[in-house]
C-alpha cells in the first residue's frame, strides 16, 4: 500500500489523471472492442485537429516567457492594472482560438507571475465569442441573435471575473 | 547583441518546454475522455432530454452544454437541430453558451493547472451566467 502511495506521489496528479483516462480505454478494450475502436479514431481526429493550436500555444508561451516577467505581468494584469487589465484579458479571450484546456498552462504560468484570478476568468469567459465561427452562428440562429449574445458575453465577462475573484479570495 | 539575447532565448525555450511537458498528460487525458464520450453518447440523446417546459429547458440546456464538450461548431449544429425540433431559443442559447464556457470533463485539468477553488467557482458562475445571458438575449431579441 505504501509502495503504491509512493508511486502515486512520485507520478503526480497529472499522470494519475492520464492513467484514469487510459483505464477507461482498458475497460472498453475488455468489454467492447468496437467502442474502443470508435473512441480511438475520434481521439486521433481530435489530436490532428488541435495540432495547430498546440504550436500556437507553444509559440505564445515562448513569447510570453521571453518578453514578460513578473513585474510586467503585475503592471498589465496584476493588482494595479485597473481597466487596462479587463480590456486586455477580454480582448485576448475573444481573439484566442482552440480548446479551453490548451490555454490552462499559459494561464497557470501567468498566474504564477501575478495575473489576477478575475482576469483569468474574464479571459476564459470571453473565449465564448468565436469570431471565425460567426458565419455559422448567423446561419443557424440569425444575425440579431449572434450580435446580441456576443455583446452580452463581452460585457458580462468582467462580471464573471469579479465573482470568481470574490469567491477565490474568500 | 546576438550574444545578449541567446541566453534569454535558451532560457525562455527551456521554461516553455518544461511548462508544456507538464500539461501534456492533462491534455491527452482530456482528449481521451472527450473522444470516449463522443463515441458513447448517441447524437439523438441531446434532443430527447428536453422536456418542453420553458423554465426547466434552459437549465437542462446549460447542464447538457456543461457536461458534453467538443468543437463549438458542433454546439451550433446541435442547437440548430434542437430549434428545428421545437426546443426553445432560451434553452438552445444556454446550451451553446455552457458548451464553450463550462467544462465538467475538463474540470480535473482546470483544477490541476489553476487551482480547485478557482475551477469550481469559475465553472459554477459560468453555468449560472449561461442561463442568465440566454434569458437576456431572448428578452432583448423580443424588443427588436
Amino acid at each position: 500500500m505504501t509502495a503504491i502511495k509512493a508511486i502515486l506521489v512520485k507520478l503526480g496528479d497529472r499522470w494519475i489523471f492520464l492513467a484514469i483516462a487510459g483505464a477507461v480505454y482498458l475497460i472498453a478494450a475488455i468489454f467492447n472492442a468496437n467502442l474502443l475502436q470508435a473512441a480511438l479514431l475520434r481521439f486521433v481526429a481530435l489530436c490532428v485537429k488541435i495540432l495547430p493550436v498546440f504550436v500556437l500555444v507553444f509559440a505564445l508561451m515562448f513569447v510570453c516567457n521571453f518578453f514578460l516577467d513578473a513585474k510586467k505581468i503585475m503592471r498589465f494584469l496584476g493588482k494595479e492594472s485597473g481597466a487596462k487589465g479587463w480590456w486586455l484579458s477580454i480582448a485576448a479571450g475573444v481573439l484566442s482560438s482552440g480548446p479551453i484546456y490548451m490555454w490552462y498552462p499559459m494561464l497557470a504560468d501567468l498566474k504564477g507571475k501575478g495575473m489576477k484570478n478575475c482576469f483569468i476568468a474574464a479571459f476564459l469567459y470571453a473565449r465564448a465569442v468565436k469570431i471565425p465561427l460567426l458565419p455559422v452562428m448567423i446561419y443557424y440562429f440569425g444575425l440579431p441573435f449572434a450580435v446580441i449574445i456576443n455583446l452580452y458575453i463581452i460585457l458580462l465577462s468582467s462580471i464573471n471575473g469579479l465573482f470568481v475573484e470574490k469567491i477565490t479570495k474568500s | 547583441m546576438q550574444n545578449t539575447y541567446r541566453p534569454k532565448i535558451k532560457d525562455s525555450f527551456k521554461k516553455t518546454l518544461r511548462a508544456f511537458g507538464q500539461f501534456l498528460p492533462v491534455v491527452f487525458g482530456v482528449l481521451l475522455l472527450l473522444a470516449m464520450i463522443d463515441a458513447v453518447v448517441p447524437k439523438t440523446f441531446y434532443a430527447w432530454v428536453f422536456s418542453g417546459n420553458k423554465l426547466i429547458d434552459p437549465l437542462i440546456g446549460a447542464m447538457l452544454g456543461g457536461i458534453f464538450a467538443g468543437s463549438p461548431v458542433a454546439s451550433y449544429v446541435f442547437g440548430g437541430e434542437f430549434l428545428a425540433q421545437g426546443v426553445s431559443l432560451v434553452a438552445v442559447a444556454a446550451f451553446i453558451l455552457a458548451w464553450v464556457t463550462v467544462g465538467v470533463v475538463q474540470l480535473p485539468a482546470e483544477s490541476l493547472m489553476l487551482g480547485k477553488k478557482f475551477a469550481l467557482a469559475r465553472n459554477g458562475i459560468s453555468f449560472l451566467m449561461s442561463i442568465m445571458i440566454a434569458i437576456l438575449t431572448v428578452v432583448t431579441l423580443s424588443f427588436l
